[in-house]
């Protein structure tokens, strides 16, 4: 049995969405180098509908980190915010087709990616948000043991 | 399909498999029972074994113990060192911090026991000293294991310097020479080990058969009980395909030892200028004291299990220490001893050689790879910061 589902494979081999957005509305980080994985999402936002345009992500990290970064970006693509802040890592694994158990913590960072572009983009446009957005947990090499699928 | 993962393991060689046939198919007997078909088993179990003996230069075939592997050798040296050394109340070891974990985990488990384990710093090299361990023995070491040549980096340890230190303090010693057996010279009488371990599945024999070199008078304690094979050392009907194989393949190996070095050499060196000619890598351990056929590098701003899907990809098999191919959250623990930061160490790649990889082999290699480096850190936000000056260069 191959290592990763066929969805992963060509999500990793054939990124959608790669790339750095120069204008982007908002842009969030999450990982860490030290690690080994860190993933960067850019969101261009329609103010007027307060709708994802455009998302662009770059990912430092193994495969599955990619794959999951390149389908967290087209699960959100033309959404609206509303919407794209509901997207889970669950929802991004089974998209996928499944993960290994032991990079169920890729997915994790993705839905982390998506919530941090949306935080910086409301903090740049004072726009007010609750505590779905509130990230306090520093995303360290100890997440793998406190997250669960 | 190309592969470079002849550290990992290698391909069972004809020379090998044609000694393993006929184990299997005619004298298949049971080397303990007492007819003829056991006896001819018997008899080939006992040829392999002075194969060991004959060119790791034991003094006797019976110092040559047969495993199931270079990990349960390993254990089966470690643990009977600490039980010699108890009786004497010695409980001390000495060994290095970039050993295979079947020698670090051992280690772990007598430390839980009560034993105390110094484990020696990695120089910038990859080359430990005679001297370090010199000033790690003490009144109560029972145990020097240091590895012949390492597994991931491939740098060969000054192992004869090693002995003889040991031997001036009377301190048993050990190595692990399962990347080192079959393709560098052994002599474990002119090198002074007391105790040595391999792996036939490293020099083209079979996996699942180890040996365990212990010098005449080392009280070995088994791992496994059970009958008197072995010397009582070793329950389990041995198993002679695999042990034949073994030796057929040991034999080849050691035979061709010069010529093969020979011709890896300057495929390995190619690789390595090569590929540090791509911006921000570096060679892990040194150039020179290093196994023929180990190449181990960093890439700086890439993650190496995405390195090694695009290989695979374009049908090369290699192997990484990055944390997401070595099962754990840290990257490998040979590359952080060797002083390479996590963010670096995550970016690592061996290539290692075996004599049947060819130029265009190495040609291919070097063609595709600086693509994948490039590609990746195009995509890697790591490598956007670095080439921004919002992040350090580390190499």
């Amino acid at each position: 049995m191959a290592l990763y589902s066929d969805k992963v494979m060509d999500h990793f081999q054939h990124p959608r969405n790669v790339g750095k957005m120069e204008d982007a509305d908002g842009i969030g980080e999450v990982g860490n180098a030290k690690c080994g994985d860190i993933m960067r999402m850019y969101i261009k936002v329609d103010h007027d509908t307060q709708t994802i345009t455009d998302v662009k992500f770059n990912t430092f990290g193994c495969g599955s980190a990619i794959a999951t970064s390149s389908m967290a970006t087209e699960m959100i693509k033309g959404k609206p915010i509303s919407e794209a802040l509901k997207l889970s890592n669950k929802a991004v694994v089974e998209a996928l087709d499944g993960l290994p158990t032991h990079k169920i913590h890729c997915s994790v960072l993705a839905e982390e990616a998506v919530k941090a572009a949306i935080k910086d983009y409301y903090d740049k446009n004072g726009i007010a948000y609750g505590d779905e957005l509130a990230m306090d947990c520093e995303h360290c090499c100890a997440c793998d043991s406190h997250e669960t699928a | 399909m190309i592969y470079m993962d002849n550290a990992a393991t290698t391909a069972v060689s004809k020379t090998a498999l044609d000694a393993m046939l006929p184990c299997l198919t005619e004298d298949y007997g049971n080397p303990s029972s007492l007819y003829t078909l056991g006896q001819k088993a018997k008899e080939r179990l006992e040829d392999a074994r002075e194969t060991f003996a004959k060119y790791l230069n034991a003094a006797r075939p019976e110092e040559i113990l047969f495993t199931s592997g270079g990990s349960e050798a390993d254990n089966q040296a470690i643990l009977s060192a600490a039980i010699l050394g108890e009786r004497k109340g010695k409980r001390h070891i000495v060994s290095t911090k970039f050993e295979h974990h079947a020698v670090l985990h051992t280690l772990k488990k007598l430390e839980r026991q009560g034993y105390e384990v110094t484990l020696l710093d990695i120089p910038p090299d990859g080359v430990i000293t005679a001297e370090q361990v010199r000033e790690a023995i003490r009144p109560d070491t029972c145990l020097v294991t240091v590895m012949f040549a390492n597994n991931e980096i491939g740098t060969i340890q000054p192992i004869p310097e090693i002995g003889k230190v040991c031997h001036e303090a009377g301190v048993l010693f050990h190595t692990d020479a399962v990347q080192a057996a079959g393709h560098l010279p052994i002599d474990v009488q002119a090198m002074d080990i007391d105790m040595l371990s391999l792996s036939a599945h490293k020099f083209h024999g079979p996996k699942g058969v180890g040996v365990l070199y212990a010098k005449r008078g080392i009280f070995l304690s088994n791992v496994i009980e059970g009958g008197a094979q072995e010397r009582g050392k070793r329950g389990g009907t041995e198993n002679v395909p695999g042990i034949c194989g073994a030796a057929a393949a040991f034999r080849e190996a050691c035979e061709h030892m010069e010529a093969n070095a020979e011709y890896l050499k300057p495929l390995r060196d190619q690789l390595i200028t090569g590929l540090t000619k791509i911006p921000h890598s570096i060679l892990n351990g040194d150039p020179v004291r290093r196994l023929p056929g180990n190449v181990n590098l960093c890439f700086e701003g890439i993650e190496g299990e995405s390195l090694l899907l695009l290989l695979d990809g374009k049908g090369i098999a290699a192997s990484s220490g990055s944390a997401c191919t070595s099962g754990s959250l840290d990257p490998s623990h040979v590359l952080l001893a060797l002083g390479r930061p996590h963010e670096v160490a995550h970016g690592s790649l061996r290539l290692t050689l075996s004599e049947n990889n060819t130029q265009a082999d190495v040609d291919y290699v070097l063609e595709v790879l600086p693509g994948i480096v490039s590609y990746l850190r195009e995509m890697s936000p790591v490598w956007d910061e670095l080439e921004h000056g919002q992040r350090r260069h580390l190499i």
